[in-house]
């Protein structure tokens, strides 16, 4: 029964990791730049979205009119103003820039909020603890529930806008032929701002749910950012639908280590996360599509 | 006053000085054929043209509007189309997204998606395939049919026949023809001599940079243009050496 | 047909051969210092050393090798804790740092066999993982105690003045090795070959250049030093706690001194250094407004200054002082060369 419950837990996390994970793969996917602050940024929102609650006394829920729109707004910023610039000296300034960005941006955030943990579970009510009752003894979370079901409209909107709207095709050109787009009428610059836009608003997204189910304090932008990466690694660079692959590989991980030890939670997802690394380094891929087989196979 | 105005165009591609003072006009409804060895400096030219790349000195005028400094995608919108060496589609879009895509120029014109399916009847029935599972000679009309998409008052063709069966290629100028029928003017690069000189009206020919021969096309020797193709060098030998 | 005047390839310019033996001058200088120069000092200059291992080691990785990390702190955290490690087995306090630091090199083989492969920014945030995996696997052994640290307490065998004179010397030698070691693999014909695949990997691969072989050893030779330095932390700090040496700052530190003293130079990561020890000591007190202006700094020379504060200068004045390429000397105003100019 609590193995169940704790595969039901994982997949619901990968949920979240999904969210989390977007904005980074699409943010590369695109502009073939990994942002080192994505992490640090989603705390931002979610210290945007505390500060509304706690002083002006908003639900967060509601705040997102505000903070949605105002993390959109510094990723074009980010974008025109760092990335944009960076890339052009190359592939590696921008990793440089990026993690320039994110130390000032942790540090400010701990110059202005201090050290203290903070979380956006006390302005919802009793979302964060409420849960529905499966029958048998399983309990699964409201909070879990709905971010799953975020994640999953977030990423079906994003594969809807790109796959549909005359911007997402542009986004999906500029993605695969930067200067080819521009003689066919496509300002790259533009494209590449919205595209970060887009990515901030995931960004903004997550630390809404990062804020809800858990604490954050100003540094927790370092182990998001780790997160993402591994969720978007495991379930493949570049795929939209593959961070919720690779984040419900990553939540199950966790949650099963978490059972095993104290530190098995981070130890079991890095561990995963490593395995599927060297795997897809060294196993040839049909070797691995046969191997994929025979395990589903086992289990009929 | 002509389309097409360059005057004293410089343009270099790293350290290499690829185009010297390259002065030239292309009036409407002209073909002009862009021919020369490799690494002339045709398609560095076309690309500069095209705003691809930045030319060192010298000016760009489009109906007397100077584009010289104009970025790539607005100089799209004033009506220069530039079909890219190697075609350069998007493979994992189809060619109706790859159409599609060209309306972002904005330009109002008679070019629609269905019109280049006229055009090229080779790609109806690969409206919905992804670009990267055409033909060569699919792939040559769609990237012709996304560049007719932003509804071009100038179009460059640069080696439309590259990488194509012989029967690829007449399809191909098939329908060059009927764009020149029709009162396209057309710039184009083109490594067949013979296509290039039954197509065109005029004729210009470069070497290491420079514009060394130009002329109609009709009244142009084989020995003017052989001669400026590789060089006077070739011709001095050969009398050296009889 | 000239004859006259030969075209000869030089490594060593008149300027440079001055640079070498005023730099050795200075080392046999700092190597009497416990001598003469102030204990507090002694203290500082230990620390200087540390940071110019750790510059040289990132920017060797970085710059030379195009391998931009952000997780050298596995390394730097890997060497404190074998050291602690060994000397907990019974093995003498200064050789454990030296055989913590080669065990650490032993250790970068599979580490190497999971990170080499990545591109660029996964490579960068892939080493964070390993170092974020090693801090909790250190973090297992019962003797590190979690948060709280373990000192290297085999050190209060010796008295205080000669633990810091011991520390000293090692450091001052073992940044000079390091340095050393940098200097004469770039100038050998597998530094050639690092700084191609850096330029363009492909290319570097298609005339023949072993890329993986390249990078492995770059690769390892930075994680030898880097964990050095952990090691000679710990000596000149005593304690070894997990989250500091593990720790990220480890890593701005590294790129903020490579970024702003010159990357991909021989003589930046060591101005980059002393420009850090310097804002170090004057200004660590602001705090966290500290750490703000190191990472404004680093990302504004990412974005307008990438060569950095030696490369701005080595290209505006045209000054070489320590070349580690080839440079061609041609005869004033003689005639356009031809293949039998160019002396062997």
């Amino acid at each position: 029964m609590s193995f169940l419950s704790a595969v039901i837990d994982g997949v619901l996390l990968g949920g979240y990791y999904a969210m989390i994970a977007c904005g980074l793969s699409f943010m590369f996917g695109v502009m073939r730049i990994i942002n080192l602050a994505h992490g640090s940024l989603a705390i931002v929102a979610a210290f945007a979205l505390w500060f509304i609650a706690d002083r002006l006394e908003y639900d967060p829920f509601l705040a997102l009119i505000v903070v949605l729109p105002g993390m959109g707004l510094l990723g074009w910023l980010l974008q025109r103003g760092i990335l944009e610039r960076s890339a052009r000296s190359g592939e590696l300034v921008p990793i440089l820039s990026t993690f320039g960005l994110a130390i000032v941006v942790e540090n400010a955030l701990f110059e202005c909020f201090g050290a203290d943990t903070r979380s956006l579970a006390p302005y919802v009510g009793s979302l964060s603890y409420d849960s529905f009752e499966l029958g048998g003894g399983l309990y699964i979370g409201e909070l879990a529930i709905l971010t799953f079901a975020v994640a999953i409209l977030l990423l079906g909107g994003l594969q809807l806008f790109l796959t549909y709207t005359p911007l997402g095709r542009q986004i999906r050109a500029t993605a695969e032929d930067p200067d080819t787009v521009e003689l066919v009428g496509v300002n790259s610059r533009f494209v590449n701002a919205v595209a970060a836009l887009i990515a901030l608003v995931t960004v903004a997204l997550a630390g809404l749910f990062l804020g809800l189910r858990s604490s954050f304090d100003p540094y927790s932008g370092s182990l998001q950012l780790i997160f993402a990466f591994e969720a978007a690694v495991i379930g493949g660079t570049g795929s939209l639908w593959g961070t919720l692959r690779g984040g419900i590989v990553l939540g199950v991980a966790q949650t099963f280590g978490a059972h095993l030890h104290p530190q098995g939670f981070l130890l079991a997802g890095h561990a995963v996360f490593l395995l599927v690394l060297v795997g897809r380094l060294y196993v040839p891929a049909q070797l691995l599509r046969v191997f994929l087989k025979s395990a589903v196979g086992s289990f009929r | 006053m002509s389309l097409l105005s360059i005057s004293a165009l410089d343009i270099r591609h790293g350290l290499l000085q690829a185009v010297r003072e390259v002065s030239f006009h292309v009036d409407q409804g002209e073909t002009i054929a862009l021919i020369g060895a490799n690494g002339a400096g045709k398609t560095t030219l076309l690309r500069a043209i095209a705003g691809a790349h930045r030319a060192t000195r010298g000016q760009i005028l489009l109906d007397g509007l100077d584009l010289t400094s104009m970025p790539t995608y607005q100089r799209v919108a004033m009506g220069i189309a530039l079909v890219p060496e190697g075609r350069r589609l998007f493979a994992a879009m189809t060619v109706e997204e790859n159409l599609q895509i060209a309306r972002a120029s904005g330009r109002k014109g008679e070019w629609t998606i269905d019109r280049v399916m006229e055009t090229f009847p080779m790609l109806k029935p690969r409206r919905k395939a992804l670009c990267g599972t055409l033909s060569g000679g699919e792939q040559q009309a769609t990237a012709i049919g996304r560049a007719l998409m932003t509804n071009p008052r100038l179009l460059l063709l640069d080696e439309v026949s590259l990488g194509l069966s012989p029967l690829a290629v007449d399809l191909v100028y098939k329908s060059v023809d009927s764009l020149i029928v029709s009162g396209a003017t057309i710039l184009l690069v083109e490594q067949d001599l013979k296509r290039a000189l039954k197509v065109s009206n005029r004729v210009m020919c470069m070497l290491e940079g420079r514009i060394v021969v130009e002329g109609s096309a009709k009244t142009l020797t084989r020995e003017q243009i052989t001669d400026a193709y590789f060089g006077h060098q070739k011709r001095r030998r050969a009398e050296a050496s009889s | 047909m000239s004859g006259q005047s030969k075209i000869s390839v030089q490594r060593w310019t008149n300027l440079s051969i001055g640079v070498a033996i005023i730099v050795g001058l200075a080392l046999v200088l700092l190597l009497a210092g416990p001598a003469f120069i102030p204990v507090t000092l002694l203290d500082k200059l230990t620390v200087l050393f540390i940071y110019i291992s750790l510059a040289a080691m990132w920017n060797a990785l970085a710059g030379y090798g195009g391998m931009i990390s952000a997780g050298q702190q596995a390394f730097f955290g890997l060497g404190g804790y074998l050291a602690i490690r060994l000397s907990e087995w019974g093995v003498e306090p200064y050789l454990a740092l030296v055989v913590a630091a080669l065990l650490a090199g032993v250790l970068a083989l599979p580490i190497s066999a999971i990170v080499l492969r990545l591109r660029a920014g996964e490579f960068a945030i892939g080493m964070w993982v390993i170092a974020e995996v090693l801090r909790l696997l250190v973090n297992l052994d019962p003797i590190i105690q979690g948060d709280t640290g373990r000192s290297l307490i085999a050190l209060s065998s010796f008295g205080a003045a000669e633990r810091r004179e011991i520390t000293y010397w090692i450091t001052l030698a073992s940044m000079t090795v390091m340095l050393g070691v940098i200097f004469t693999l770039l100038r050998s014909r597998l530094g050639s070959s690092i700084q191609a695949i850096r330029d363009n990997e492909e290319a570097a691969a298609s005339v023949g250049v072993r890329v993986l072989f390249a990078k492995r050893v770059i690769f390892v030779i930075a994680g030898i030093g880097c964990a050095l330095a952990g090691a000679l932390w710990l000596a000149t700090f005593t304690t070894f706690q997990p989250r500091s040496f593990f720790g990220i700052q480890w890593s701005a530190y590294m790129i903020f001194m490579v970024l702003v003293g010159g990357i991909g130079r021989f003589e930046g990561p060591i101005l980059g250094a002393i420009i850090f020890f310097l804002i170090e000591t004057w200004f660590s007190a602001a705090g966290v407004w500290y750490l703000i202006v190191l990472g404004l700094t680093a990302l504004l020379f990412s974005l307008f200054l990438p060569k950095g504060i030696w490369g701005y200068i080595e290209d505006r004045f045209h000054l070489l002082l320590l070349p580690v390429g080839y440079r061609l000397q041609t005869p004033v105003g003689g005639p356009i060369a031809t293949p039998s100019d160019v002396s062997r």
